[in-house]
């Protein structure tokens, strides 16, 4: 049996061209192209006084130079507010070049065109554009205080306040047997793909259409925006994504302002023109994410259990806000986890700061929310003296609940109604796998080698999956090639071979026989794009929703030619067989050529087809009314809301406390995700995952200055985890499937990075038995915090007997 | 990030290569391994007029181990020095320290000389060279000379040598009889440039009592910072000796700046860290070589 593949852990088929240097991205083409490079703003905040480009008239390859003064029509307009919400109340976005004013450094000014990208930057070189400085605001407190504002008719620099209550929080907490509150920091990071922004547009004056390239994770609607804004008909613009390496978010943001510019200045020029973003101009000019204070109440009783929680976070989402405010209701809503919340109360305050935009990069505000909550149970737990795990059990939703609905509106616009779970069967598993209830003697054995070391955990609820649709075409050729093709991008997730999968066993063909296309207008023009979670659930199904279609027609044509009922046909193995008669059988690919009746015949095939070689009825024409030639299937999936994983993970840290260096020894994950289409795909997910929240927890950081400078805008100094510093992950996998989909599956691209802050803070606090109250931490700032006699102290480090001392 | 225009020239000796730095002047630069130079000119932040490549130029890939010590030359990559078991045996920290510069890839195409000529204080080589009293071979138009570590380092990516000159090699005398070393960094991550690191040398006398400690440090100074910890532990027997005093000592000897990475505190703190570690490796290897 070769077509059972789903839930097989088959080996990525995109990875042999990806590694040997095969792919084929978005620097790979048009070697030939103009290159653009552009004149960024030095400033965080300041009017552009003048532009004075003529030094750079003499240099040698100069093609064009364009400022704000040359943008005409839509092109001069503001980018577009891709997600409007009632609650953003202030939005703002940039200009594709800057209309007299920058409000971060690295905002586009000038963008120049020559022969190459070395000329091009010359040219940048010599352009002189003159700025007077306006106060920055750098950092939520900064944007609170508004002592200075990022848009002048913002005083208060509040873009939104996004707000959601589920009960009367006021008088819960007024007859909470207990209270905590407190104040917490999370800091910026960023996505920061392998492969930066890019792109490549060729204008075809003859044909009046352009072709677009860029490494984007929503192409569709990239071509949407390019149409509109250079006021091109839709259906002469094609917008592809090659091979992407990597997105992590901040390529589904679109347009850029260099996605218009290029296809602009390609079809001014008549000529092939490309832009490939470099280090720094990621880190300055593309977006970040994850920059919050959060301030929050929580009522409690005795046995640990929550009656209110109280949440308000300020949110940093930089200069502008193309990307709504998704970021901050995927942290307020997401934030309660896996718990029953009795009346919960929250407020997003999303302010502008003179930085980077903030959009979302994967977890997308979850891991914020999963600080905010996971901190605030581990508190509970301490002021107790109760085990952290326990306080979790007391308040996870049982497997009985669901569906469950925590009575708030998700980032879809749908309610958030937990589909299926099992919190306590994570937590189960999570707490023999990695060993929660050895922690005192793994502690003792720390310690007898120097060591401190402590242990944390955290879960989480993601929704994913939402809509509001995904397409998938399946068609069967004459050669038995069976293409398959989806709107949604792929940026190295194993696209191919999980829709392949999900195809071959659907249709009943070998997966050798299946070819899988994403991303490329030209092949499927409806899509929304690779973001939340959501390739496998929306494509996967859509594309499972498409082989079915195929299979029911080939199934119908198969019954005429065997002369059986479609109801006794079975496809195995890209063969129709009337099941339990052997050799009473068709092969798929003649089917297909059967599908679509023909008048020339162009190959041997061909010939089955014609029309003196069917025996068709004479009062019937050959296609009957209702059907269509081929043999293939266009289909949608259209979810009602998300659909919701969970997971838990702990990690283990070691502490020198000679450095303060901090070691996680060792990271465990449960992982619930429904129905798993290619355990070995969801595993390398969580892996990833892991990796960028090790990384957020203990690494990375956007370290601005004052001046809204970025001191760390390469990769000397913004530190990513090598593989040096991610740890091994242990792995254990809980399948309950999603209810509301045909395969049962829930999305895992996000999953891995979610907790990593909080449990690794937790794990800290555990060590060191100092209250960890910000992230990321260093060693330096650990070191700090060990000598500050006023540090916070835990009480469970006052309990014990042994413990760390600076 | 592509480099401003320059000129770029790849001299078969090394008299064309001092005529040619000679005829451009101050805008030149020396070409070796280029793994800090090349970052350099792409983020426009050096912008030389000729880039002299001196990876043609022969003899200046050997590495020569004597009694004395172990003479680099100038186009000996980290990855060769650090795998030359020669070297290792007369002068340790050679391949110690090697083994904490950058990464595989790096240090394949990254020269030793290299590192030191460009003189950057968080720099495992210019601290070795420092720790061990080494020297570097200069070639100018007038002849060649040896120069000193301490009349090398100036600054920050800065040495004593102007005009043309080229640094043909750089010389790591061996350490003292009955002497151990070690070296030790902490980084941010494997392979980053260290937020403090040290490279020491322990020597005791024939009844296995301390006569000398020193100790080198990087990414503390301006310049590789040498310091004389000997007062500490002087005349104390090797097994015994209270390393974590010559730490305290250390602590007081240093002045840190802080940085994105580490405040100037936590260099410190790390300096007295990295000395104790380091000594009591030291101080076992040197008490193993006196018995």
């Amino acid at each position: 049996m070769t077509t059972k593949l789903f839930g097989e852990p088959v080996r990525r088929r995109e990875d042999a061209r990806l590694i040997v240097g095969q792919g084929r991205y978005l620097d790979d083409i048009g070697s030939a192209a103009l290159a653009a490079a552009f004149v960024r703003s030095p400033h965080a905040h300041a009017r552009i006084v003048g532009i004075d480009a003529d030094a750079a008239l003499d240099v040698e390859g100069l093609v064009a130079i364009y400022a704000y003064e040359d943008l005409t029509g839509p092109m001069a307009e503001p980018l577009p507010v891709l997600i409007p919400h009632p609650q953003l109340t202030s939005p703002r976005t940039g200009y594709p070049l800057a209309n007299g004013e920058v409000n971060h450094v690295g905002e586009a000014v000038v963008m120049v065109v020559a022969t190459d990208r070395y000329i091009a930057e010359d040219a940048c070189d010599r352009i002189v554009v003159t700025y007077e400085e306006l106060p920055v605001v750098v950092g939520v407190d900064a944007a609170r205080e508004a002592e200075a504002a990022v848009h002048e008719e913002i005083p208060d620099n509040v873009a939104a306040v996004h707000h959601q209550e589920t009960g009367d929080v006021e008088a819960a907490l007024a007859a909470a047997p207990r209270t905590l509150s407190f104040t917490q920091y999370i800091e910026r990071s960023g996505s920061i793909p392998m492969e930066g922004r890019g792109v490549h547009a060729r204008w075809d004056a003859d044909d009046a259409s352009l072709r677009v390239y860029s490494s984007t994770q929503a192409s569709t609607s990239v071509r949407a925006a390019i149409a509109a804004k250079l006021e091109l008909s839709v259906d002469r613009v094609e917008v592809i994504a090659p091979d992407v390496g990597g997105g992590f978010g901040m390529k589904i943001v679109h347009p850029w302002p260099e996605e218009l510019l290029v296809p602009m200045a390609a079809i001014a020029l008549g000529q092939e023109v490309k832009w490939s973003e470099d280090r720094r101009e990621h880190f300055i000019s593309s977006a970040h994410e994850r920059q919050q204070r959060q301030e929050i109440t929580v009522g409690y009783d005795d046995d640990g259990r929550i009656t209110a929680l109280d949440v308000h976070v300020w949110h940093d989402n930089g200069a502008y806000t193309p990307y709504g405010i998704i970021v901050p209701i995927v942290t307020a809503t997401q934030l309660i986890g896996p718990y029953v919340i009795p009346a919960y109360r929250v407020k997003v305050e999303s302010v502008y700061t003179n930085t980077v935009i903030v959009t979302p990069y994967r977890g997308a505000g979850r891991p914020q929310g999963c600080y905010a909550m996971e901190r605030t149970l581990d508190r509970i737990a301490d002021a107790l003296g109760m085990d952290r795990a326990l306080v979790r059990e007391r308040n996870l939703i049982q497997p009985d609940q669901f569906p469950y609905d925590q009575h708030l509106t998700f980032q879809d616009g749908r309610p958030v109604i937990y589909d299926s779970g099992d919190y306590p069967g994570l937590m189960a598993k999570l707490k023999a796998l990695v060993g929660w209830d050895d922690a005192a003697s793994l502690r003792s054995a720390a310690e007898a080698r120097g060591k401190l070391l402590g242990i944390g955990m955290a879960m989480y609820v993601e929704g994913t999956g939402p809509g509001p649709y995904e397409g998938g075409h399946v068609q069967v050729l004459g050669s038995g090639k069976v293409l398959v093709s989806t709107g949604l991008t792929s940026q190295g997730q194993g696209h191919e071979t999980v829709f392949a999968q999900i195809v071959a066993s659907e249709l009943g063909v070998p997966i050798e026989d299946v070819e899988v296309h994403t991303g490329d207008t030209r092949r499927f023009g409806y899509a929304v794009g690779t973001f939340a979670s959501r390739a496998a659930v929306m494509s996967g199904n859509a594309v499972a929703l498409a082989a079915r279609g195929v299979r029911e027609k080939a199934l119908r044509i198969a019954a005429d030619v065997l002369e059986a009922d479609p109801g006794d046909l079975e496809i195995d193995d890209g063969l129709v067989q009337v099941k339990g008669t052997p050799g009473a059988s068709i092969p798929l690919r003649t089917i297909a050529v059967l599908s679509n009746p023909l008048r020339y015949a162009f190959d041997e095939a061909a010939k089955q087809a014609t029309q003196f070689a069917i025996p068709g009825s004479d009062d019937k024409p050959p296609v009957a009314v209702g059907d269509a030639p081929g043999l293939e299937h266009r289909d949608y999936y259209s979810p009602i809301r998300s659909t919701f994983a969970s997971g838990a993970h702990a990690a283990v840290v070691e502490i020198d406390p000679a450095t303060w260096e901090i070691d996680v020894v060792t990271y465990a994950v449960v992982h619930d995700c429904g129905n798993v289409v290619n355990p070995m795909i969801v595993e390398g997910q969580v892996h990833g995952g892991v990796a960028q929240g090790v990384g957020g927890a203990l690494y990375e950081r956007m370290a601005y200055d004052a001046d809204g400078q970025l001191q760390n805008a390469s990769f000397m100094d913004f530190l990513m985890p090598f593989a040096s510093e991610v740890p091994d992950v242990v792995i254990d996998h809980q399948q309950t499937p999603s209810p509301l989909n045909p395969l049962g599956i829930k999305g895992a691209g996000e999953a891995g990075v979610i907790p990593g802050t909080a449990a690794i803070a937790s794990a800290i606090e555990d060590a060191t038995g100092r209250r960890i109250a910000s992230m990321p931490i260093a060693p330096s700032q650990l070191y700090d915090l060990m000598r500050d006699e006023n540090a916070e102290r835990t009480m469970a480090s006052a309990a014990r007997t042994t413990g760390a001392r600076a | 990030m592509k480099p401003a225009p320059f000129r770029y020239a790849d001299p078969g000796t090394l008299d064309e290569a001092l005529a040619v730095l000679s005829g451009e002047g101050e805008g030149a630069k020396v070409l070796a391994g280029g793994q800090s130079l090349l970052p350099l000119l792409s983020m426009r932040l050096a912008a030389p007029t000729t880039l002299v490549d001196i990876n043609r130029l022969p003899g200046l890939d050997t590495v020569e181990a004597t009694g004395d010590g172990v003479r680099v030359g100038a186009l000996v990559r980290h990855a060769f020095l650090l795998h030359d078991d020669a070297a290792a045996r007369v002068q340790p920290l050679l391949a110690r320290a090697t083994a904490n510069v950058a990464h595989a890839a790096i240090r394949n195409r990254g020269t030793t000389v290299g590192s030191i000529a460009h003189a950057d204080p968080s720099g495992e080589m210019t601290a070795v060279l420092a720790v061990t009293d080494g020297s570097v071979s200069v070639a100018t138009p007038s002849g060649t000379s040896d120069v000193s570590w301490r009349d090398l380092f100036v600054g920050p990516l800065e040495t004593s040598l102007h005009g043309p000159a080229v640094v043909t090699s750089a010389f790591f005398p061996a350490p003292p009889s009955r002497s151990g070393t070690a070296f030790a960094e902490v980084a941010r991550r494997k392979g980053d440039y260290a937020v403090c690191g040290a490279a020491v040398v322990v020597t005791v006398d024939e009844n296995r009592r301390v006569t000398a400690v020193r100790a080198a440090y990087l990414s503390v100074g301006l310049v590789p910072e040498v310091h004389d910890l000997t007062d500490a532990v002087v005349g104390k027997p090797v097994d015994s000796a209270d390393w974590a005093a010559a730490g305290a000592l250390a602590r007081t000897l240093v002045d840190p700046d802080g940085d994105l990475h580490a405040s100037a505190d936590y260099r410190r703190l790390l300096v007295g860290a990295l000395t104790e570690r380091t000594l009591i490796a030291a101080a076992a290897e040197a008490a193993g070589r006196s018995l």
